[in-house]
C-alpha cells in the first residue's frame, strides 16, 4: 500500500512538470502582450523598458526557469494587466467558483440519487422512463445554451431571478459567500442549476444501473427472504453498495464542474475564477492565465490522486492489482 | 437445413443489419432527421431563402424582426432576422453546415490518428506502448474543454485552429479504444496463424487485427461527432472557436445573447433547437447502432 502510494505520488509530481512546461511554452507562444499593454505612441526605447520590466527580452529557457523557481516558492507571477500578483486574482476569485461547483454538486445528488433509485427500482414504470428520457436531453443539452435558456425565462419573463453577478456575500470564516443570505441565493440558483443539469443526468444513469445490477444480487434475496422490509432493503443494503463507485465519480466530476464552471460564469457574469481566465484569455494576461493553468492542473492532479488512493482503501481487488503491476 | 436456405432465412448482413435497427421506431425517427438534418446541411445553398452572407441581399431596415413578420420588399421572416437584417432560417442553414463539418472532420481525423497510434501501441508494447498510454491518460485526466481551451488560448481563432483543438481533444479516447480491442485481437489464433504464415507485422496489424477492431469504434465515432459539435457551440460561445466569418451555429447564438435581455429570443433560440435536434438525433442513432452491433446483445 505505501509503495503504491509512494509510486503514485512520484507520478503526480512527474504529471505536474510535465504540464507545467507544456503550459508554460505554450501560453508564451502567444502573441506579444506588450503590443496591447502599451501606449500606440509609446517609442522604440520605451517599448525596450517594458519588455524588459516584464522579462520578456529573456531567452525562454530562462524565462521558464524564473518562472519554475517561483513558482515552487508560491510565486506565480504578478498580472501583466492589473499589477497585482496573479496567485492572489485567483484565489480572490476562488471561493465564488467553489460556492457555485458546491451547490451544483449539492443539487446533482440532492435530486440525482432519489430519480436515479426510483428508475432504477421500477425500470418499466412510466415515470422511470420519463426520468431516463429526460436525462438523455440534459446529456445532449448545451450546457451554455440552456442557461440562456433560463436567462430568457426567469430573468426576462418572469422577472423572478437576477441574470447577472453574485449579490451581496458575507464573510463566513474568512471566505466571501453569497449562500447565506436570500438574495445572494437567489443569484446563485440559476447558474447553480445550469452547472449541475449534466451531472445531474449522470448520476441519474450511474444510480439507476447500480440499483438495477444490485436489485438481482443474492444478498438483496437473502434480505428479503430473511424478511427486511423493502425499504431497509433498499436504504441500506443496496445505496451502501452503489454508493462506492458513485463517491468515485463524484470525486472525479467535482474538478470537471470547477473547468466547467468556464462556461456558467460566463454567461452569468459570476465572478469567478473562470470567468477571470476567458478575460486574460482576451487581453492576453500571460501569468494570469498560466497561474489558472497551474491551479487547476495541480487540483486535478490531488483530486485524481486522492481518489485512486481512496478507491484502492474502499476496494481490495484494486489494491491487489496495483501490488502487482 | 441448407445452407443456401439459412442464407436466405437470414438475407444479407445489411438487411439483418436493418431488421435489428428498425426495431425501436424512435431510432427509426431520429435516422430519418438526422438524413434531413444532413441534406439541408449540405444543401444550404440551394434552400434557403436568402444567402446570409451576400450584404447586397441584406436591408439593415429589417434588423430585428420577430418571427412571422414580413420584410419591408414583401418577403417572410419565418423564424425572424439578427440585429443585421439577416433572415434566421438561413443563417441556420448555413450554421448547421459549418457545425457539422467541423465536427464530422475534427472526427475522422481524429479517428485515424487514434486508430494508428492505438495499434501501434498494442503491436509495439513495451515502452513504447507504456509511453503512449501514460500519454493517453494524462491528457484524458482533464475535462476536454479545459484541453481546447488552453490549445485556442495558445493558438487563436480559425477553422483550421479549431479543428486541430478538437482533433487534439478526441484522438487519446480513441487511441486507448483501439488499444485495449487490439490487444484483445492479438492474442487470437488467426493472428498467430498470420504469424506463422510469415506475414510482416504491418500486413498483420492492417488487413488482420484493424477490420476487427474497427466496428465498435465506429458506433464511438458517431456518438462522438455530436461531443464535437457540442464542444465547438461551446468554445464558439465563449468566443474562442470560430471567426465571425464562418457562423456556425454557436456563433449564432452567441450573437443574440446580447439581445436576449431585451427580450428578442428569436436571435438566440432557434438557433439552440436546431443545435439541440442534430445532437439529439446523433445520440439516439448512435445508441441504436451500439445495441445492434454489441455481439453479446444478440
Amino acid at each position: 500500500m505505501l509503495a503504491y502510494i509512494a509510486r503514485r505520488l512520484a507520478q503526480s509530481v512527474l504529471a505536474l512538470f510535465v504540464m507545467s512546461a507544456l503550459v508554460f511554452v505554450g501560453v508564451y507562444a502567444i502573441g506579444n502582450p506588450v503590443d496591447i499593454l502599451i501606449n500606440p505612441q509609446a517609442d522604440q526605447a520605451e517599448i525596450a523598458r517594458v519588455t524588459a520590466a516584464l522579462g520578456l527580452d529573456q531567452p525562454m529557457w530562462k524565462q521558464y526557469w524564473s518562472f519554475l523557481s517561483a513558482a515552487l516558492s508560491g510565486d506565480l507571477g504578478k498580472s501583466f494587466a492589473s499589477n497585482v500578483s496573479a496567485i492572489t486574482l485567483i484565489l480572490e476569485r476562488m471561493p465564488a467558483t467553489v460556492e457555485l461547483a458546491l451547490v451544483a454538486m449539492i443539487i446533482a445528488i440532492v435530486l440525482g440519487l432519489p430519480l436515479g433509485l426510483w428508475a432504477g427500482l421500477k425500470p418499466d414504470s412510466f415515470a422511470a422512463k420519463s426520468i431516463m428520457a429526460g436525462s438523455i436531453l440534459g446529456f445532449s443539452l448545451p450546457t451554455f445554451w440552456v442557461g440562456l435558456m433560463l436567462i430568457m425565462i426567469f430573468s426576462v419573463w418572469l422577472g423572478w431571478l437576477p441574470s447577472t453577478g453574485r449579490g451581496p456575500t458575507i464573510d463566513v470564516l474568512g471566505l466571501q459567500l453569497s449562500m447565506f443570505t436570500w438574495d445572494g441565493l437567489k443569484h446563485l440558483l440559476m447558474p447553480a442549476t445550469n452547472l449541475a443539469l449534466f451531472k445531474l443526468s449522470l448520476l441519474i444513469r450511474l444510480t439507476r444501473a447500480g440499483t438495477r445490477e444490485a436489485m438481482v444480487q443474492d444478498y438483496v434475496r437473502f434480505a428479503r427472504a430473511k424478511g427486511v422490509p423493502e425499504r431497509r432493503v433498499v436504504s441500506v443494503h443496496v445505496l451502501k453498495n452503489i454508493l462506492i463507485p458513485i463517491v468515485t465519480v463524484l470525486g472525479l466530476e467535482f474538478g470537471s464542474l470547477i473547468a466547467f464552471a468556464i462556461v456558467t460564469e460566463t454567461i452569468f457574469a459570476w465572478p469567478g475564477m473562470g470567468k477571470l481566465l476567458i478575460d486574460s484569455i482576451n487581453v492576453l494576461d500571460r501569468p494570469v492565465i498560466v497561474a489558472y493553468l497551474m491551479i487547476i492542473v495541480f487540483l486535478f492532479i490531488v483530486i485524481n490522486l486522492v481518489v485512486d488512493i481512496l478507491y484502492t482503501a474502499l476496494d481490495p481487488r484494486v489494491r491487489l492489482s496495483g501490488a502487482r503491476a | 437445413m441448407s445452407a443456401a436456405a439459412t442464407l436466405a432465412r437470414q438475407g444479407s448482413p445489411l438487411r439483418e443489419f436493418w431488421r435489428g435497427y428498425s426495431k425501436s421506431r424512435v431510432a427509426v425517427a431520429a435516422l430519418i432527421l438526422l438524413l434531413l438534418i444532413l441534406a439541408v446541411a449540405i444543401g444550404a445553398p440551394l434552400i434557403s431563402p436568402q444567402d446570409p452572407y451576400d450584404l447586397k441581399q441584406l436591408d439593415i431596415m429589417d434588423s430585428k424582426l420577430a418571427p412571422g413578420e414580413k420584410s419591408a420588399t414583401g418577403g417572410l421572416y419565418l423564424l425572424g432576422t439578427d440585429d443585421q437584417g439577416r433572415d434566421m432560417l438561413s443563417a441556420i442553414f448555413y450554421g448547421l453546415r459549418i457545425s457539422l463539418g467541423v465536427g464530422v472532420m475534427s472526427t475522422v481525423v481524429a479517428l485515424a490518428i487514434g486508430i494508428v497510434v492505438g495499434l501501434i501501441s498494442a503491436y509495439a508494447g513495451g515502452w513504447t506502448d507504456a509511453l503512449i498510454m501514460r500519454l493517453v491518460d494524462l491528457q484524458l485526466s482533464f475535462p476536454a474543454i479545459l484541453i481546447a481551451l488552453i490549445l485556442l488560448a495558445i493558438t487563436g481563432q480559425g477553422v483550421d485552429k479549431i479543428i486541430i483543438a478538437l482533433i487534439a481533444v478526441q484522438w487519446a479516447y480513441y487511441a486507448r479504444t483501439v488499444r485495449g480491442a487490439a490487444l484483445v485481437e492479438k492474442r487470437k489464433e488467426y493472428v498467430d496463424a498470420a504469424i506463422c504464415l510469415g506475414y510482416n507485422p504491418v500486413r498483420i496489424v492492417l488487413r488482420h487485427i484493424m477490420p476487427n477492431v474497427l466496428p465498435p469504434l465506429i458506433v464511438v465515432a458517431t456518438v462522438q461527432v455530436a461531443h464535437a459539435i457540442a464542444l465547438e457551440a461551446t468554445l464558439s460561445f465563449l468566443g474562442l472557436g470560430m471567426p465571425i466569418t464562418s457562423p456556425s451555429l454557436g456563433l449564432l447564438i452567441s450573437n443574440g445573447f446580447t439581445h436576449l435581455l431585451s427580450g428578442k429570443y428569436w436571435i438566440s433560440f432557434f438557433p439552440g433547437i436546431a443545435l439541440l435536434v442534430t445532437i439529439v438525433a446523433i445520440n439516439l442513432v448512435g445508441d441504436q447502432l451500439r445495441d445492434v452491433l454489441n455481439p453479446r446483445l444478440k
